[in-house]
């Protein structure tokens, strides 16, 4: 089952899933499709099944039952490195020691290694690409640091530039923002926006925070403890009776100069 | 000071054991320190040493027991590391010190002194056996860190992001688990059960501490490794005192050397601005 029926306009297909972890159920009978050039936002309190939804995509959660298809390929069955070099993943901020040996340009480079394959160097076309990205996310001049020198806001753009520099089709976006002080998580959302319509992508951006939320979503999918609790557009679902049921909390919702701000109440 | 000693054969093979040892373990060496896997390291290096002795307790070549001591080892640590099910630190104690208990047992249920050149080791009386399995260890480590740079700096750096880019991480991981066991089983004999680990960690250590490149690091810690070795072999020979030790020692010294002039260890220093910062 490699081509199952039409995929021309859809970039995931995600079928009666139910991923699992020892006593654990993560995922419950999960079904979704994801069109190309979609941004879908996911949204849910801590356990919800937010991450293990985008850990079906790459191939790094285990599917107990179902079927899901990635860029028009089975995941369920075959090879996911194929697929995995075909979709970006940037994961949340993570510690990383500030003497580790490696370079930012060499951290975007990584992005090159999986569609390179092995016993191949890197070549020109390469460096192109790994350069452009650094300067896409605006730390050209930052290229020859450790790695573990840089901020945290100035990691997770490095992290995004590596996940482009695998030339995806899909960038996948799991909490980008966690811990990254004001202005770097709104110049880090505004780097995701505009990085999705330039570069023709579909994304996925998994988030617990509504204020680290990108306003340029196209569909929101609620989730609950491990299902699919409700989706649709923005406008329709960010209510606030609706989000206080998601998160078991009382939420308020304010416009401030355009934008939705969201305020734990009571 | 005579030094006539050095044109002597027995040891020749000796420095040419100390370049081999020593390019070997600072190698891989560099894995062990760079992910944080020295526990791992210590537990194959006594698994090593218990095969090792099961060989000479049922006669059997000690150094395929080491070989498949440690590799066993590894095979059980290689899932737990890999997966991250149980605590991993609780797991490799466990394994550690059943390795460390099965080598006592071993040697109780011996007589004679050839466990206790397996602790030691004795780089001088190295056979020609020892120095072909060294110099076939050697050459696959430094060709497999060759072949393979790109997936190894990928898997240092983040194995999730490396399995997240289409890198066969896990196959990665496994081949470094293999080398360091093979590593460590063909030292065995030249550089002792005891003493091997120190070899593969200080000189990585040392370099660790000078540099931000790995490529640098990589040929700084087998520079380490291998003058470790001459210097151990030359104090043990000059201060008439045991060579495996001497070894270890002078490596520390390395070690301790770099951390001391290490520049990552260095502060930047800053001028305080006019302005105080004030209090509201």
């Amino acid at each position: 089952m490699r081509n199952n029926g039409d995929f021309t306009n859809i970039a995931v297909k995600i079928e009666r899933a139910v991923v699992s972890y020892r006593e654990h159920v993560a995922l419950r009978d999960v079904s979704l499709e994801i069109n190309k050039g979609e941004f879908l936002g996911i949204i849910g309190p801590n356990g919800a099944g937010k991450t293990t939804l985008l850990s079906l995509i790459n191939g790094l959660g285990k599917l107990v039952q179902g079927n899901v298809w990635v860029l028009g390929h089975s995941i369920s069955g075959g090879s996911v490195n194929g697929i995995r070099k075909r979709v970006g993943y940037v994961a949340q901020l993570q510690n990383t020691d500030p003497r580790m040996p490696i370079t930012v340009r060499e951290v975007v480079m990584v992005g090159r290694y999986g569609q390179l394959g092995l016993f191949r160097r890197p070549h020109k076309t390469d460096r192109i690409v790994v350069d452009k990205m650094l300067e896409l996310v605006g730390m050209s001049h930052l290229a020859k640091r450790p790695i573990g020198h840089l901020s945290g806001g100035e990691q997770q753009r490095v992290a995004i530039a590596r996940a482009l520099a695998q030339e995806p089709e899909m960038l996948l976006l799991d909490e980008p923002t966690a811990s990254l002080d004001w202005r770097a998580q709104g110049e880090l959302l505004e780097l995701v926006r505009r990085i999705h319509e330039s570069q023709n992508l579909t994304t996925m951006f998994v988030t617990h925070d509504l204020n680290a939320l990108p306003d340029t979503c196209d569909r929101l999918v609620l989730m609950k403890e491990g299902r699919i609790w409700q989706q649709g557009q923005p406008e329709l679902v960010l209510k606030q009776d609706i989000l206080s049921q998601l998160y078991d909390a009382p939420i308020s919702i304010q416009e401030h100069e355009g934008r939705l701000v969201f305020l734990k109440a009571g | 000071m005579d030094l006539s000693i050095f044109g002597d054969p027995f040891m020749q093979k000796a420095i040419l054991a100390a370049f081999l040892g020593g390019v070997a373990c600072a190698t891989v060496g560099v894995f062990v320190v760079l992910m944080g896997i020295s526990f791992i390291g210590v537990c194959l290096a006594h698994a090593a040493f218990a095969g090792a002795l099961l060989g000479v307790l049922l006669g059997f070549n000690p150094m395929l027991g080491a070989f498949l001591f440690s590799l066993g080892t590894a095979a059980i640590i290689g899932p737990l590391a890999s997966r991250g099910e149980l605590n991993l630190d609780t797991s490799i104690g466990v394994l550690f010190s059943l390795m460390l208990g099965l080598a006592f047992l071993f040697m109780g249920l011996m007589h004679g002194t050839k466990p206790l050149g397996l602790i030691w080791g004795s780089i001088l009386t190295v056979s020609r056996t020892d120095l072909i399995w060294l110099g076939i260890v050697a050459s696959a480590v430094v060709a497999i860190v060759v072949l393979f740079y790109k997936e190894i700096q990928a898997v240092i750096f983040n194995r999730e992001i490396a399995l997240a880019v289409g890198i066969p991480a896990g196959f990665i991981i496994y081949g470094i688990l293999f080398l360091t066991g093979s590593t460590i089983t063909v030292s065995l004999s030249p550089i002792g059960g005891l003493l091997i680990f120190s070899l593969i960690i200080n000189p990585a250590a040392a370099a660790y501490q000078l540099t931000y490149s790995l490529k640098k690091m990589f040929l700084l810690s087998a520079i380490f490794g291998v003058v470790s070795g001459w210097i151990g072999l030359l104090a043990s020979y000059l201060f008439n005192a045991p060579t495996g030790a001497a070894i270890v020692v002078t490596s520390s010294l390395i070690f301790g050397l770099a951390t001391l002039f290490s520049p990552k260890r260095k502060v930047k220093k800053w001028r305080v601005k006019d302005e105080p910062s004030r209090v509201l």
